[in-house]
Parts: C-alpha cells; sequence; structure tokens
C-alpha cells in the first residue's frame, strides 16, 4: 500500500507532468487563460489519463510484449511486437477518447457539456502518450499504472489550475510591451516550475 | 524559386512555430540540456516534418475530410516509429537520453498542425519544403537554448569542454540551474521578448487598457 501511496504522491508532485518534464505544454499554456477552463480541461485530462494508461498496460502485456501472444499459440513467444508500440499507443488514445466523448453524451450529458470542447483535443495532448510511454519505460505494471495514471493526471490538473489563477490576476499588471501574453506566461511558468522543483528533495 | 525561399526561411524567424504560433513547446523544453541531443532531436523533427507533408500532401485529394485526423496522424505515428528505430539502430546512447520525447513527436503540434494548416491545401513540393522550413524554425530555437544551457550548466558545446569547470582546476563555477527545467522556461520566454522587442508587430495586443492612476484632487 506505501508504494502506490509514494508512487502517487510522486507523479503529482515531484515527477509532476507539466513542470518537470514540459508535456502537454500547447494546451497548458494556451488554455489556461481563466480558471473555469482551466479546471475543466484538468478533470478532463485526469479521467482520459486515469483510462488510457492502464488500457495500454493491457496492451502491452496482451500483444506487444515479447511472449505475449503466448496465449494465442505457443510458436508465436519470440515474436516482439514493441516497434508497433507508438502507433497502438496513440490508437487506443484516439479510440478511447472518442469512446469516453459517446458514452458521456448518452449517460452523463451534464458532464459532457461541462467537458465536451476539451474531449478531442485530449487526443493531441502530449501528456496523455507521455504517461503512456512512461509506464512502458519504467515497466509498471497494472495495478502501478492505475495510480500513475491518477496521480500523472491530478498533477497536471493541478499545474494547469494554479497557472490559470495567477494569470488572471497577471492581467492587471503592467508588463513590458514584448513580454507581453507569451513571455509573461513563460516566465511565470518557469518560476512555478522553480516551486515544484523543491518537492525534489522529498524521499519517498 | 523566390517563393520557395520565403516558404524555407519565414517559419525561421518571422512566423517562427515556437515563438509565435506557441507550437511543439513539449519537447523544445525538455532535450535541450545539451546541444547534441537538442541536434539529434532537430534532425528527426526536421525530417518527420518535412515527410509527412509530403506524403500527407501526396494523398490529400483522396483522404475523406471527416477521417482525415487519424489519417494524418497514422502517417505521422509511422515516420515517427522509422525515425525511432534508425536512431535505435545507429545513435543508441543519445535515443536512451531522448527517452520519451522521440515517442512524443507523433503529439507535437508542429507536425500536425502543419499537416492540418499546409499539406491539405498544397502541393507535395511546397509541403516539403514548408515541412523543412518550420522544422528549422523549431530546430533554431532548440540550438539557441541548448547552447545557453549547456554552455552555462556545463561549461561545455557538444560535450567539449569549453569553460574550464572549478572541480578540473580552472575557473568556471557551473550555474546547476541551468541544467534544470525552470531556465528553459525563463530562456524562451527571454527568447520570445527578444523577437518581440525587434519584430514589434508580433507583440500582443491587450484585451483591454489599463486607466493610468487618477489623483485624488484636494478638496
Amino acid at each position: 500500500m506505501e508504494h502506490f501511496i509514494s508512487l502517487f504522491v510522486k507523479a503529482i508532485f515531484i515527477e509532476n507532468m507539466a513542470l518537470a518534464f514540459f508535456l502537454g505544454m500547447c494546451t497548458f499554456l494556451a488554455l489556461s487563460k481563466d480558471i473555469k477552463t482551466a479546471v475543466g480541461l484538468g478533470v478532463a485530462v485526469i479521467v482520459v489519463l486515469a483510462i488510457t494508461v492502464p488500457v495500454n498496460n493491457l496492451i502491452l502485456t496482451g500483444l506487444l510484449q515479447e511472449g505475449a501472444l503466448t496465449w494465442i499459440s505457443p510458436e508465436l513467444a519470440s515474436v516482439d511486437l514493441r516497434f508497433l508500440g507508438l502507433l497502438s499507443y496513440i490508437g487506443v488514445i484516439a479510440a478511447l477518447v472518442q469512446i469516453l466523448e459517446m458514452f458521456l453524451d448518452k449517460y452523463v450529458p451534464a458532464l459532457y457539456n461541462a467537458l465536451g470542447v476539451f474531449l478531442p483535443l485530449i487526443t493531441v495532448n502530449c501528456a496523455i502518450l507521455g504517461a503512456s510511454l512512461f509506464m512502458v519505460e519504467r515497466e509498471y505494471n497494472f495495478s502501478e499504472s492505475v495510480v500513475y495514471g491518477l496521480g500523472a493526471g491530478v498533477g497536471w490538473a493541478l499545474a494547469i489550475t494554479a497557472l490559470a489563477g495567477v494569470r488572471e490576476k497577471l492581467k492587471y499588471s503592467d508588463v513590458p510591451d514584448g513580454l507581453k501574453g507569451l513571455g509573461i506566461t513563460f516566465i511565470t511558468v518557469g518560476l512555478m516550475s522553480l516551486g515544484f522543483m523543491s518537492f525534489s528533495g522529498v524521499s519517498l | 524559386m523566390a517563393k520557395s525561399k520565403e516558404l524555407l526561411f519565414d517559419p525561421v524567424v518571422n512566423d517562427n512555430p515556437i515563438a509565435l504560433q506557441v507550437l511543439g513547446i513539449c519537447s523544445a523544453l525538455a532535450v535541450t540540456s545539451s546541444m547534441s541531443v537538442a541536434f539529434v532531436m532537430s534532425l528527426a523533427v526536421i525530417a518527420v516534418t518535412a515527410f509527412s507533408g509530403l506524403f500527407v500532401s501526396v494523398i490529400r485529394s483522396q483522404i475523406p475530410s471527416s477521417i482525415r485526423i487519424i489519417v494524418q496522424m497514422t502517417i505521422i505515428a509511422s515516420l515517427v516509429i522509422v525515425v525511432d528505430q534508425i536512431l535505435k539502430a545507429f545513435a543508441y546512447e543519445i535515443s536512451k537520453q531522448l527517452s520519451v520525447f522521440v515517442g512524443l513527436i507523433i503529439t507535437n503540434c508542429i507536425v500536425m498542425g502543419r499537416a492540418e494548416a499546409f499539406a491539405m491545401k498544397n502541393g507535395p513540393v511546397e509541403s516539403f519544403i514548408d515541412g523543412i522550413g518550420n522544422g528549422l524554425g523549431y530546430s533554431a530555437i532548440l540550438m539557441v537554448v541548448g547552447f545557453i544551457r549547456e554552455l552555462f550548466g556545463s561549461g561545455s558545446l557538444f560535450g567539449v569542454e569549453i569553460l574550464t569547470k572549478i572541480t578540473e582546476g580552472g575557473w568556471y563555477y557551473t550555474n546547476g540551474m541551468m541544467l534544470l527545467p525552470p531556465s528553459a522556461f525563463f530562456i524562451i520566454g527571454f527568447i520570445i521578448w527578444g523577437i518581440r522587442a525587434w519584430k514589434t508587430s508580433q507583440v500582443e495586443v491587450d484585451e483591454f487598457k489599463i486607466a493610468p492612476n487618477s489623483k485624488m484632487k484636494e478638496a
């Protein structure tokens, strides 16, 4: 149990998707102008990450890994399809996002309306694919990848909400012309990232 | 001919994908702590943007518009797999350092953005050149950031020592922060400031004007 808690905390603070690995930056910078949008997008990312990372883990252990195909026939034990990984993961993500969108539309219309625009955008969010690739690289097992997916999502949501809060206040400050908009946002994110670096001393 | 020159060099300064269009930042920041890694990443991105532009443009009239995103994604993902395999075969050490970021070229918005915005509407040759141009614009920023971070962070360029470190009997005390993530944000922020101070037309317009402080009149 302790192992999972430490993995969860590590995924949120120490190895924060946005601030330590720069993943999902495009959406992170473009959609952090107000808190409401940021929270909506954050929730959508948590949901999608918590589903796609474990599913991709199943794909890896059940189909792609060396020796994974033995359940079809023992002759396939030496087949290693890992080079198809990238293509399968992105396919799984795109398909899952589509299914999730249809499911929410039918059964949870309130949530669908809240997340609406953001769901399709999430397919091309690097944080989603990144989390799956990290899962592969660090060889997490199924239960670890559930925890990791959830943690990474919460971390990203936390970062974008915090940035949106800062930017809402920043609107009223007098910024040098050339730094307006994108420039000052980068510097703000840099400072936030510096703050999150302080978690890296925490040993779990 | 003048047009292809424009296509090739416009994205480097005037219409830089990172500084102006805010595309593909994710990987720009993560792989720049040393020049050689940044250089390999640049080559990989140039190759993928150029060829994805070419292939998408070649079959653009056959792609039904409802599934065009999936088709583009498949083309891009296949190209990235090829690049990934080549890197693993010929530059294994560097591919280890790039870790997941080669795979993340798939979701790099520059590639998708150019395929969608340019290659779907233009011929194969123009799309290929446009891909190289945008790849170059991306590389330019990557190399500048990599240069600053490696020079001040570890006193070397491409792994060759330039400033002798104190630990090796020299005079330069390395700035460890340059190797950490936050410095990349600051450097890109300042680069954007620089470009916009030079090309003032790129400055973002305020959403509203802040009224000057008005002094209370003495009664």
